[in-house]
């Protein structure tokens, strides 16, 4: 059993998310950083689907009521806590992650996983729905999760270097255009690939909201809601633009002036409020190359 | 009609800029085709009034490949229209504190309260889509003197089962969520239950009619879904 001594500031359960059912309202949930959240499992050999802790900015403090092989990817903790490589955990120990230094999310995985019931095809905590995880509901002091039984395979460590390259978030977020780009004349699109922007305090895990000079659409339309890729980023009337993102609403009305792309989208989950965004248009085949080569990266940072 | 990436991973299929029963046919007729294929590739698929996004598993499909799978099921005639198929029953009761907006909405239209309801559970509906929160189903077919404004400001709470109108639109609040439509009444039924399957009582394409129940009919309903809540547990 582990217990929740601390819960941190929005520690949840999280696995590669509940898909099959945006048409029921649903988004999908699901590892905001799904790199990491992959990484974590990796190194312990577990099935990269295992359900997972997600730590947000600030980390728990848990118990380990029985010995266990732990892995912990992501941002690094203050607590300097191993990174990218298992550790054991004696019965009866405290792990204390502390805060997280350098970027917003970590996952913290458990050799053979945790015991936590599936809801729609997934332990994915879905805070707006209050279903998957632990209750639907983020952790708190005093909670009690069975860690789990699944059978894993080898564990391994990922070199620091190759852990560098994998998980390298400099460089401008890379979109491809989204459905209403015509919308927006040749100065908007500049304006919007040409500044930093900073991620706003109120950014979650529904929507990273982000501050800089307004980005606005030639004309006013109107739009008819319509539905919404993950990573869409649109543009409000105050023309502050806001990627949507993995509690996202399926359903939306802003005009969508880009869109992440799938393999970065894993860097929209360790954005912190006041860090600064870029933006930077490719086509889409060169989105799904990017999307190929880290996938290739994973493989063989892994291969046995 | 118009078929446009709208990401690395999604193709959107549009079928119109206004909201039409035509547009909407279309939607739906071509959101069944595709989950009648049950290809695992097809990840999500997002219904709205006029057209419909298709999420799918980059590593194993291709914007092109899946237009080319989409692109005969189009050519497919349109399935019977929505008012042939038999309505789903939703109880709703219009009493009291369950219709706080009941008397803005009667001012609003020129009509008595008892007119609204009388209107609002006179008539059918269909499901256009569902979106905003899990299984909040947008309703379209609001008799025209029923079109109202949202709220100025929307409400910080709105009750599970509330039901409002909003625009063209009515529809029913399936969690405690924040909400800016006019509430007029509430169904003591559970519109979103995820052990269910399907877990939403409301799919998109949908034929719907609400029966006005009293207060006391509301408590009773009310209990019987507890209970049978409590029976899954």
């Amino acid at each position: 059993m582990i217990h929740v001594i601390k819960p941190g500031l929005l520690t949840t359960i999280q696995d590669l998310g509940r898909i099959g059912f945006a048409h029921f309202g649903l988004s999908p949930a699901g590892a905001a950083d799904s790199l990491s959240f992959r990484i974590a499992n990796l190194l312990l050999g577990n099935k990269s689907n295992t359900p997972a802790f997600e730590i947000t900015l600030l980390g728990p403090t848990l118990e380990f009521e029985t010995a266990a092989l732990i892995a912990i990817s992501g941002s690094r903790t203050s607590a300097s806590l191993p990174i990218n490589e298992p550790f054991p955990v004696a019965a009866g120990t405290r792990v204390t992650t502390g805060s997280l230094v350098d970027g917003a999310r970590a996952y913290l995985a458990i050799r053979g996983g945790l015991t936590i019931p599936r809801v729609m095809n997934s332990c994915s905590t879905y805070l707006r729905a209050g279903i998957g995880g632990l209750e639907g509901r983020a952790l708190r002091a005093g909670d009690q999760i069975a860690s789990g039984k699944q059978t894993a395979g080898p564990t391994c460590r990922l070199e620091p270097a190759r852990a560098a390259s994998l998980q390298l978030r400099h460089g401008p977020m890379r979109v491809t255009a989204g459905l209403q780009y015509d919308w927006f004349g040749q100065e908007a699109v500049q304006r919007f690939q040409q500044q930093a922007f900073t991620v706003r305090d109120d950014s979650n895990r529904s929507g990273l909201r982000l501050q800089g000079e307004p980005v606005l659409p030639a004309q006013n339309r109107e739009l008819l809601t319509e539905g919404v890729a993950l990573g869409a980023v649109q543009i409000p009337a105050d023309g502050q633009p806001i990627i949507l993102f993995v509690d996202q609403q399926t359903t939306g009305g802003y005009p969508k002036i880009a869109n992440v792309v799938a393999a970065d989208l894993w860097r929209v989950g360790q954005l912190r409020p006041r860090d600064e965004v870029r933006f930077s248009f490719v086509k889409i085949p060169e989105a799904i190359e990017l999307l190929r080569l880290q996938e290739q990266a994973l493989r063989t940072a892994f291969a046995p | 009609m118009w078929i446009t990436p709208a990401s690395d991973s999604s193709l959107f299929f549009g079928f119109g800029n206004e909201i039409s029963l035509d547009a909407h046919r279309r939607v739906i007729a071509l959101f069944h085709a595709i989950q009648q294929l049950h290809d695992a590739r097809i990840r999500n698929l997002h219904p709205a009034y006029a057209s419909l996004l298709i999420d799918f598993d980059p590593f194993r499909l291709t914007h092109e490949e899946l237009e080319s799978i989409v692109a005969p099921l189009l050519s497919r005639p349109l399935p019977p229209s929505p008012e042939l198929a038999p309505a789903l029953e939703i109880p709703v009761c219009y009493d009291g504190d369950f219709a706080p907006d009941l008397t803005s909405v009667a001012r609003h239209t020129s009509l008595t309260a008892e007119q609204v309801i009388a209107l609002h559970s006179g008539g059918d509906y269909f499901v256009y889509f569902l979106g905003f929160s899990p299984g909040f189903a947008y309703l379209g077919g609001v008799p025209r003197p029923l079109h109202v404004p949202r709220l100025a400001s929307p409400r910080k709470l709105v009750s599970a089962g509330a039901v409002g109108l909003a625009g063209g639109q009515t529809g029913i609040y399936p969690h405690d969520s924040p909400g800016g439509w006019q509430l007029i009444g509430r169904t003591p039924l559970g519109m979103f239950v995820p052990s269910d399957d399907p877990p939403s009582r409301l799919q998109p394409g949908d034929r719907v009619r609400f029966r006005r129940i009293t207060r006391d009919e509301f408590d009773r309903l009310a209990s019987e879904q507890g209970s049978l809540d409590d029976s899954r547990h």
